[in-house]
Order: structure tokens, then sequence, then C-alpha cells
């Protein structure tokens, strides 16, 4: 296993009260696994991603353990997380277009961030040139700055770096969404390739665009309002989900071929909780077709097939 | 590159023009006469008093058409001339002003350079402090919104008059004259202090509250943030924060020196400092034309190198302004 969660709750420390933004969140990856995290926004899926590297307050730590390769990463104090930041966890932000100090040269900023870590640049930076050449850079991109660089270009950059002490674990938050459909391809495609060749052990994708999950990912998790709703291969969440959650998500996206006066697309009525409040039980009974009595407790993460975890008390009692 | 100074040499060509025509018209617009004004001082008859202005009206050329006066005052300015004095006749402008510019420049350039690496150092050093945000702050916030006159007098009162530890007029001991002793060196420091120590406050919490807001901007920006999720030491993430909080303090330094020739015209005038700002003043209330011109001359030429300066300085510490440029050309 290569990374471990157990009963993770992460709440956001705000004016008006605890937003209790993940609940206890429990589940694990496989080595070289390529995990998909998707939901609608505010469910959390950021929270889940930064909380492994990079918790800054107003996140707060409610509880829970994170193994990563066996050993437990002191997630909740920002010190002891530097030794593991980069070497062992890594992440490509949300904000890769502005992630780069726009007054250093790309070379001249990696070389101190590298030496501050430890790192010799001289050495390593045959590697980076090679890694540069994968992703379609130019290593005369070292002698420039970030704004000499398109944005499809600074996310190829970023993408490097952040991958450049092979972590175990990286984090892609959102790096698909602010690129037109072709470059996403191409990025999506690299992240394959850059777990293939070892640069990272296994990743984690988050993102709010399926489609693109369905070309890269192994396996997906599916978020709701701050809960684990359902994670499984990605066929199988694509093909035969079985959380009513992910099945209307699912249904929700359009097909190839469909024409929309044929078959209108229908999305899932209502809204997410708000979290400040959150209602007890499985958050989605209220927009659930299928909610009945017992959706008042929230129901356990189970594995329901080898592989396939759903939160549901239908879905998981028929198999159980 | 060429393109881009010819163009900034052009506007800053223009610029000039415009600000020495507006510098020729002021004084001239004012009502009163600096002739009648002199006259009036030496108390002379009146039928010698016509003589008199006649004299100086020619002298000074002052009865000439107005559009005359004006194509002489370029020829003259290109000549270097800057004309006589009216209220310390026989004196030329030129000779008024050197007198004064040492102290503008003994005074300022110190205050000014202190309370900018002074500021700027304390500025970030509080962004990161909590404890010495909370504290600190608040009094830089006082100090830069007081009004200066009002912190001049004050000090002035406090240390010069209540505790009676510096002299509050002039630039040195009346009693002394100007030599190389310990004496009169020791009376220059003591008369420097006072208007010395009131502009850098000022200046020092303006520098600090505006290093502060930056840095803090800096270090929430998202090179920051990916730098500390990669695990960057604070040194690190503080050192750019501060290199690129500090771009426009840079701008706003060399707007403080372009002004420098201008003298701090409340000070001098609080502490009785015979800087330019005094001797501004002075010429005003006499209504002197060619030293108000003289004075107002060296505040535009100061202005301009000193926004020209910031304009190449920027080029060199902002690849992004240097981008820009380099695209305007391409």
């Amino acid at each position: 296993m290569s990374l471990q969660i157990t009963d993770l709750k992460i709440y956001y420390q705000t004016l008006r009260g605890e937003v209790q933004a993940l609940e206890s969140t429990t589940f694990s990856m496989a080595d070289g696994e390529i995990m998909g995290l998707a939901g609608e926004s505010g469910c959390g899926k950021t929270t889940l991603g930064h909380s492994l590297i990079y918790m800054k307050p107003p996140m707060k730590y409610m509880g829970g353990q994170v193994l990563l390769d066996g050993e437990e990463l002191p997630i909740w104090d920002m010190d002891r997380m530097n030794e593991f930041r980069f070497k062992k966890i890594s992440i490509i932000p949300q904000y890769a277009m502005n992630a780069m100090n726009p007054t250093r040269k790309i070379g001249k900023m990696i070389s101190e961030l590298l030496g501050s870590r430890g790192v010799d640049f001289k050495a390593i930076l045959p590697e980076l040139e090679r890694r540069l050449g994968l992703v379609k850079l130019s290593t005369s991109v070292l002698d420039m700055y970030p704004i000499e660089l398109s944005g499809g270009m600074k996310q190829r950059m970023v993408m490097v770096l952040s991958t450049l002490l092979n972590p175990s674990l990286l984090i892609a938050d959102e790096i698909t969404s602010a690129l037109d459909v072709a470059s996403q391809k191409a990025v999506a495609e690299m992240l394959v390739e850059f777990r293939n060749q070892g640069y990272c052990k296994s990743a984690i994708v988050i993102t709010h665009d399926i489609s693109i999950l369905y070309q890269i990912a192994d396996s997906i998790l599916i978020m709701y309002a701050g809960q684990l709703a359902e994670k499984a291969s990605t066929e199988t969440i694509i093909h035969a989900p079985r959380h009513p959650y992910t099945k209307l998500l699912i249904s929700s996206l359009p097909e190839i071929g469909i024409k929309s006066t044929e078959k209108r697309l229908t999305g899932i009525p209502g809204n997410p909780p708000l979290l400040l409040n959150p209602p007890v039980g499985c958050r989605f009974r209220e927009r659930c077709p299928v909610a009945f009595e017992k959706c008042t407790e929230a129901p356990p993460f189970i594995e329901v097939e080898p592989g396939h975890h759903i939160a549901c008390w239908k879905e998981g009692e028929t198999n159980a | 590159m060429n393109r881009y100074f010819t163009r900034k040499i052009l506007i800053y060509a223009l610029t000039f023009f415009l600000a020495v025509t507006i510098d020729w018209m002021i004084p001239r617009f004012m009502p009163g006469d600096p002739i009648q004004n002199m006259l009036s001082r030496a108390n002379v008859n009146a039928d010698a008093a016509q003589v008199m202005y006649t004299y100086y009206a020619h002298a000074f050329q002052l009865d000439l058409p107005i559009w005359q006066q004006y194509l002489n005052f370029w020829g003259a300015l290109f000549r270097g001339d800057l004309g006589i004095s009216i209220y310390l006749f026989p004196t030329p402008v030129a000779k008024v002003l050197m007198r004064a510019v040492p102290y503008d420049l003994f005074l300022l350039l110190p205050a000014i350079l202190l309370s900018w690496w002074a500021g700027n150092n304390f500025g970030a050093f509080a962004a990161r402090s909590k404890w010495l945000d909370n504290t600190v702050s608040p009094i830089g916030y006082i100090l830069s919104a007081t009004p200066y006159m009002w912190l001049g007098i004050f000090l002035a009162w406090l240390l010069g008059i209540v505790l009676n530890i510096f002299p509050i007029a002039g630039a040195y001991s009346f009693d002394l004259q100007p030599s190389f002793s310990w004496k009169f060196i020791g009376s220059v420091l003591q008369h420097w202090f006072l208007p010395f120590f009131s502009l850098f406050l000022v200046m020092f919490g303006g520098w600090a509250i505006g290093m502060r807001n930056m840095v803090i901007y800096e270090l929430e920006a998202d090179y920051s943030h990916y730098l500390e999720a990669l695990g960057a030491p604070q040194r690190l993430v503080r050192k750019y924060a501060f290199q690129n909080g500090i771009l426009p303090q840079i701008t706003g330094l060399a707007l403080q020196l372009g002004v420098i020739v201008a003298g701090a015209l409340v000070t001098e005038v609080v502490f009785s400092y015979p800087g330019i700002g005094y001797l501004l003043l002075a010429a005003i209330q006499n209504q002197d034309y060619f030293l108000i011109q003289g004075c107002f001359l060296f505040i535009i030429i100061g202005v301009l190198i000193a926004n020209f300066a910031i304009d190449i300085i920027y080029i060199l510490v902002d690849p992004r302004t240097r981008r820009g440029m380099t695209g305007e050309t391409a």
C-alpha cells in the first residue's frame, strides 16, 4: 500500500464556526495507482489533497492518521512536514500559472529551492534537462522568467519541478482546468508517462472533469459534501456505479452520438448542503432518490466487491 | 531598446518644456510687483522712486512685452543664466541656490536613505511577527498620519525648549563663522539633528507601513505558497517576498530623492534651516520672480532626472518591465 488514510478529519476554522469539510475519511491507494478524486465544487477534494502536504490555517486537523509507504506523515505539524514535502510527497498546485517567483529566472529559482533542501542542483541538472525534453520544453526555459512562458508551458514546467525529487505521492490539483482541450490531453498523458517512468510512484488527480479521469486514472474516488461516496476502478465507476450519487453524476455527463434533442441531459435536482452545519447521517440523502429512514445514520465506507468501496445503506446492504 | 529610449527622452523633453513654461508663468501671475516691493523697503522719495523703478524695470527686463520676456527667459536658460535675485540684489540666482543646496543634501540625503533602509527592514520584520505588528504598526500609522508641521513643532518644543538639548533654529550657532574647526562642525551637527530626526521619524513610519503591507501581500502570493508546499525554509520564502516587495519602494525612494533639491519646505521653515525650501518661502514672500523660477527649475530637473532613473532602475531590477520593453520593440 502506498497511501493509507484512516479516519482523517479536517475542519475549517471560521468566525461562524467550524466548516466540516472532510468527515472521517478512510481509504487506501496501491503502489503505482493514479487515483482520480472527483466531485462538485466544495465537496472537499482540494481539502483532502492539500491536507496531506500543506495544512495551513484556517485548515484544522481534527484527527486521523496518514501513512505513506508505511511511515506516518505528521500532517498537523507544519515544520515536521517539511522533511517529507517535495521528497516524499509533492504537489502540482491549482495555481500553477502563478507558482513561480516572477522576478527570478526559472533555473535560478530551482537551484535556490533545491539548495535550501540540501540537494545539489549541478548534479540533478542533466536529469532536469532530460525531463524538460520529455514534456517538450527546451532547456532554454531555465534561463527565462516565468512571464516569458505560456500558460501551458508554465503548467509543464511546474509538473517537472514538482516531481524532480521522485516523490512517492504526487497530488495534481486541477492540472488541466486552465488549459485548452488539446493541452489538457497532452498534460494528462504526461502525468501517466511520469508515473510509468517512476518520477512519482502514485498520484492523486483532483478534478471535476471526469472525462479526463476516464483517460488516465486507474481508479476514481467520488466525494460528496465532505464524505467519501464511492471508490472503484475507473471502468466500474463509469460503467457500473453503485452509489446513487455516482449514478446520477455519471448519467449527467454528455455522451457522444446522442443528440440533446433526443435525450435531454439531466442534472441532479437540489444543491449540496452547507458544511457549516451539515445534516447528520448521509449528506446526500436529501437529494437521493432511494433514501430511507436508516440514512439519518452515517453509512460506513465498506468494500462491497474487491477494490470497490461505497458508503450507502441501500447498496451496501444488498451485498452484505 | 533604442526606440524605447527615444520615446522616453521625447516625453521627458516635452514635460520639461511644459513644466518650465508653467514655472515662468506662476510668479508673473501672482498679484503684486517685485520692484515696488523692493523700493518700498528702501524708503526713497516719490520722484526718486519713479526713476529707480524705471531703471530696475529695465535692468530686470520687466518693461518688455510679455512674449519677449518669455523668449528671453528661454534664451538665458540655455546660457545657464538664471537671472539676478531681486530679494538678495545683486546676487545671481544660481549663486543663491548653490549656497542653499549643500544644506538640503546634508539634511535630506541621510534622512531619506536611512529611513528607507530602516523602514523597509523593519516593515518586513513586522510583517512576520504578529506581536510586533500589533504593537508597532499602529505607531507607524500615527507617525505618518501626524501633520508634519505639528510633529516638527512638538519636537522642537520638547527637545529644544523643555529639555533644552538641541537648538531649534539655523544651520549653526549664530555666533560662529563657518570654518573647519571641531567647534563649528559640532554646532552644525547639533543644529542638524532636530530637522533630521523629525524627517526621519515621519518617513520611517511611511516606509515601514508600505513594506509591511507589501511583504504580507507577497507572502500570501501563490509562488510563496508553492515554495512552502515544496518544503522551502522560511528564510528563502521571506527572501523572495522581501525582494519582490521592495520594488514599489524603489520607485518611492527615487521620487523622494528627486525632490531632494526642493528641500523640505515645512521642515526648513519650522527649524529655520537655510535650504532651498526656506529660500523658496522667502522668494515668494518677496515676489522674487527669478529666485522662485530658479527654485522651481531645480525641483523640475530633480524630479525628471529621478523619474528617468526609476525607469532605468526598473528595467534592471524587474524582468517584467524589461520584457514589456523588448516586447514593444519586437
